[in-house]
C-alpha cells in the first residue's frame, strides 16, 4: 500500500510503514537529524528531527507517514527550534571544534552551519569528562558525546560486544565503557567494529591518524550536510 | 632578582606613569614608569597582563591534536608554533627526518610565515614611526598614513604580506590556522595551480625585500645618532644556526653568543636545550625571564629574533640576503650591532633571505610529489625549535604510553626577549625623559624601543594605532597632576 502526504507544501510518497523522515529521504527532500542512522531502528532522542503536523510537534523519525497529513519541516520556526537543541547540545559538552580531529566530518558541527548557529547562546556547563585513551588503536573523548546512542547500539546490535552504555539521568547522562575498571583496554572493543566507525561526532576517534586528511578537503568542508546526504543518494554519507 | 630600575626604593613616594596598552604590537601589555620629583625615571617595567595557560590544558590531549591546538596562541606566527610542535611531535613518532618532500613543504611554509610577518610588522606596525618621526601627529603616525604619504611603500608592504600568506595557504590550507603539518611529515603536496600563481610573483616579492632592506639604510644613514643611539645596550644573543654555520631558521643547533660577539657554545642540540636554559618567574609580570644557567639570571640573559639571527650566523645561504649581512656587519665596525632600531635592518635583510628561498622552493619538483609522512620507533618525549619570526620557539612535550600529552614546555620568542625589552625601556627612558614635561610623543619613544623587538605579547591584536592611549601623571601623594588621552 502506497500514499502521499504533503511536506511544507510539496507531495511526497509513501509505503506503508515508512516514517516521515524515511519518506521524505527516498523523495530527495532533507530533513536534519542527529542520532538516527538509516541501518537502525528510530531513536528519537536528538529531536532535531522534530516537524510540526496538525499543530503538534513530532519526530519525524519515528512518526509513521499517514495519508494526506500536512508536514512542517523547513519552516523559520522549527529552524529555530533545531538551531537551539543544537546551542544545548554545544553547551552541554565540551565542544572545541578548531583542534577536533572530526572537524568538517562531525555532524554536529555541520548542522550547526546548517542552521547559521552563530552564538552558543546559553552558558556552558563545562562538565569534567576525562579522555578514555587505554585502548591501543582508540581513543574515548567524552567530551562530545550528544548521547545519540549509536556506538550502543551498533555494539550491542551488530558487533555483539555490548561494549558502551549510557549511565545516570537528565542532566548526569553519560556515556559509559561496559567493563568493570571502565576502561575501554579492558573490553573486547576492536577498531573495526561497527562501534568504532559510526561515532557522528568526535568521541571514538582512531588513534594516530589525526589530520592526515586536511582540513578543507573533507566531507562538510565543501557542502552543507543537507547537501552530502541527498547526493549520496538518500543515504547517510559514510565519513 | 632583577637589574637597576626594575624596582626602585621607596616606591610608594614616586609618581607613576602607566601606558596601557602598548599600541602597534600583536597583544596586551603595558608600561609603567616611577617618577621622582626631578621627574628622573626610577623604575621602568614591561608587564605582560594577559595569561594563556596553554601549556597546562594542553596536557590530556592526544598528542596529534597538539600542533593544531597550539598554532591558536597566536593569528600572526601560527604558523611557527605549527611547526614547532609537529618538529618535537617527529621525536615522538619516531620521524626526526621526515620525507624529503613533507621537509621542503614545511621550510616553504615556514618561509612564508618569515615573510608574511615581517612585512607586517615592518610596514605596518613600525615604519609610521620612522618614517613620520617618532613625536610626529599621532592620527597620521599608522598604516593609512604611510599609505597616504607614500603609496608605494604602503602598497609593497601590504602585497609583501599577502605573498606570504598565500605561500602559507597553499601549504597548510589557510592562511591563519591552517593544518598542513602532521607529526612525522605533512598531510598535502603544493598544488600546480598553486606553484604557477606562487612562482608568478615570487622574482617581484625578492626585488621589493631588496628595496626594503635599502629603505632600512637610508634612514639608519639618514640619522645615524638616533638609529646607532635609539635603545641601544650590551646583550648576547641566541640563535639556531646550520651545521656550517649558516642561517637556518627551521632547524640546527643553538648557537650563544657574549656582548662581545664571541661564541661562548655552538651547535648544542635542541633537545639539550634545558641543560641551557632556565626561566624565571618574577612577581609584577606574566612572562617569564629566560635565562643562560651557566651564567644565572643576572648575567645570563640575552636577545633573540632578527638582531642576534643576522650576526650569530657566519653567513645567509642566499646572495642577496648575504651581501646585506654583510654590510649590516661591517656596520658595526668590528663590533657587534646592538642598537634597538637595527632590529628592524636585521629584519628586512631575513625577509629578503626569506622571499630569495621561496623563489628557490618554487622551482622544486619534489614539492609536488613524493611521500609525506615517516613513522618509526615510538618514544615519550620529543623537543621542537624553530627560529619563529620573532626568535627563537621552543616547544617541549612529554607523551604518555597512551598517547596523551603529559608534559608541555613553552618558550616563546618574545618571552626571550623579556629582559631586554625591559632593558631598552630602561636606556629611552633614562634618555629621553628627565626632566622633560609628558607628552604623547615623547611615551612614543618607549613603545617604538619595545615595538622594535616586534614583540607577541599574547595573540594576535592588531592595533594599528587606533588602541585607546590614556597616560596618567600622579603626585608622589596619589593625585592626579596631568591626563593624556588617546580614544
Amino acid at each position: 500500500m502506497s500514499g502521499q502526504f504533503q511536506l511544507d507544501g510539496q507531495a511526497v510518497p509513501f509505503e506503508d510503514g515508512q516514517t516521515i523522515l524515511q519518506a521524505a529521504r527516498a523523495a530527495g527532500r532533507y530533513i536534519p537529524h542527529l542520532c538516527w542512522h538509516p541501518d537502525f531502528p528510530p531513536h528519537g532522542s536528538c529531536k532535531l528531527c522534530v516537524v510540526k503536523v496538525g499543530g503538534r510537534h513530532l519526530s519525524s523519525c519515528a512518526a509513521p507517514a499517514v495519508e494526506g497529513i500536512e508536514v512542517e519541516s523547513d519552516t523559520a520556526e522549527l529552524r529555530a527550534e533545531r538551531r537551539a537543541l543544537l546551542q544545548m547540545l554545544f553547551v552541554e559538552g565540551n565542544h572545541f571544534c578548531p583542534s577536533c580531529e572530526k572537524s568538517g566530518h562531525c555532524q554536529l558541527q555541520a548542522q550547526a552551519y546548517e542552521h547559521e548557529m552563530m552564538s552558543a547562546r546559553f552558558a556552558y556547563f563545562y562538565p569534567p569528562r576525562p579522555v578514555d585513551a587505554s585502548h591501543p588503536d582508540i581513543v574515548l573523548d567524552f567530551n562530545r558525546c550528544i548521547f545519540c546512542e549509536l556506538c550502543v547500539r551498533a555494539s550491542r546490535e551488530v558487533d555483539g560486544k555490548n561494549v558502551f552504555a549510557l549511565s545516570g539521568r537528565g542532566i548526569h547522562k553519560h556515556l559509559v565503557v561496559n567493563a568493570e575498571s571502565g576502561r575501554l583496554a579492558d573490553t573486547d572493543f576492536a577498531a573495526d567494529d561497527l562501534a568504532a566507525n559510526i561515532c557522528p561526532v568526535g568521541v571514538i576517534l582512531h588513534k594516530r591518524q589525526g589530520f592526515r586528511v586536511p582540513i578543507g578537503e573533507r566531507p562538510y568542508d565543501a557542502r552543507p550536510i543537507s547537501r552530502v546526504e541527498l547526493a549520496a543518494g538518500g543515504r547517510e554519507a559514510d565519513e | 632578582m632583577g637589574t637597576a630600575r626594575e624596582t626602585a626604593d621607596g616606591r610608594e613616594h614616586l609618581s607613576r606613569v602607566v601606558i596601557d596598552p602598548v599600541s602597534r604590537v600583536e597583544g596586551h601589555g603595558k608600561v609603567s614608569l616611577l617618577l621622582d620629583g626631578q621627574g628622573r625615571v626610577r623604575e621602568a617595567r614591561l608587564h605582560i597582563v594577559e595569561f594563556r595557560g596553554f601549556e597546562v590544558f594542553i596536557q590530556g590531549r592526544p598528542y596529534w591534536e597538539v600542533p593544531v591546538m597550539v598554532q591558536r596562541l597566536c593569528g600572526i606566527c601560527p604558523v611557527s608554533h605549527h611547526l614547532a610542535a609537529v618538529k618535537a611531535l617527529d621525536h615522538v613518532v619516531g620521524a626526526a627526518h621526515v620525507p624529503p618532500t613533507a621537509h621542503k613543504l614545511r621550510r616553504l611554509m615556514h618561509y612564508g610565515q618569515i615573510l608574511q610577518s615581517h612585512a607586517l610588522h615592518f610596514f605596518h606596525l613600525s615604519s609610521p614611526d620612522l618614517l613620520f618621526g617618532f613625536e610626529s601627529e599621532p592620527g597620521r603616525r599608522n598604516i593609512v598614513g604611510v599609505a597616504a604619504a607614500h603609496p608605494d611603500i604602503a602598497r609593497q608592504g601590504v602585497l609583501l604580506r599577502k605573498f606570504g600568506q598565500e605561500v602559507i595557504r597553499a601549504t597548510a590550507g589557510k592562511r591563519i590556522h591552517g593544518t598542513g603539518a602532521v607529526p612525522g611529515g605533512m598531510n598535502r603536496h603544493l598544488a600546480g595551480e598553486d606553484r604557477a600563481a606562487l612562482a608568478a610573483e615570487a622574482e617581484r616579492m625578492v626585488q621589493w625585500s631588496h628595496e626594503a632592506v635599502g629603505l632600512v639604510k637610508r634612514l639608519h644613514r639618514a640619522d645615524p645618532a638616533l638609529y646607532d643611539g635609539f635603545g641601544a645596550f650590551e646583550s648576547g644573543f641566541l640563535s639556531l644556526v646550520r651545521g656550517d654555520g649558516a642561517m637556518d631558521l627551521y632547524e640546527g643547533g643553538l648557537r650563544f653568543r657574549d656582548a662581545d660577539g664571541a661564541i661562548v657554545f655552538d651547535h648544542v642540540r635542541d633537545q639539550d636545550y634545558r641543560h641551557l636554559i632556565s626561566e624565571e618567574v618574577r612577581p609584577w609580570s606574566y612572562m617569564k625571564f629566560p635565562y643562560l644557567r651557566r651564567l644565572g639570571p643576572q648575567a645570563g640573559w640575552y636577545r633573540v629574533g632578527p638582531l642576534a639571527r643576522v650576526q650569530n650566523c657566519d653567513f645567509i645561504p642566499t646572495p642577496l640576503a648575504e651581501a646585506e649581512r654583510r654590510e649590516f656587519i661591517d656596520h658595526g665596525r668590528g663590533a657587534p650591532v646592538r642598537a634597538t632600531l637595527a632590529y628592524h635592518w636585521a629584519r628586512m635583510i631575513e625577509m629578503l633571505h626569506a622571499a630569495e628561498l621561496i623563489r628557490g622552493l618554487l622551482a622544486d619538483p619534489e614539492l609536488l610529489a613524493g611521500p609525506l609522512v615517516a613513522e618509526g620507533p615510538r618514544a615519550n618525549e620529543g623537543v621542537g625549535v624553530i627560529e619563529a619570526p620573532r626568535g627563537t620557539l621552543i616547544h617541549h612535550y612529554q607523551v604518555d604510553d597512551d598517547d596523551l600529552v603529559s608534559l608541555c614546555n613553552l618558550i616563546v620568542s618574545t618571552t626571550h626577549n623579556n629582559q631586554a625589552m625591559n632593558t631598552a625601556i630602561r636606556a629611552v627612558a633614562d634618555r629621553y625623559f628627565d626632566g622633560r614635561a609628558l607628552t604623547e610623543g615623547l611615551l612614543n619613544h618607549i613603545e617604538v624601543a619595545i615595538r622594535a623587538f616586534d614583540p607577541c605579547l599574547s595573540c594576535a591584536t592588531h592595533a594599528l594605532g587606533q588602541m585607546p592611549l590614556a597616560l596618567e601623571l600622579h603626585a608622589a601623594d596619589g593625585s592626579l597632576v596631568d591626563r593624556l588621552a588617546r580614544d
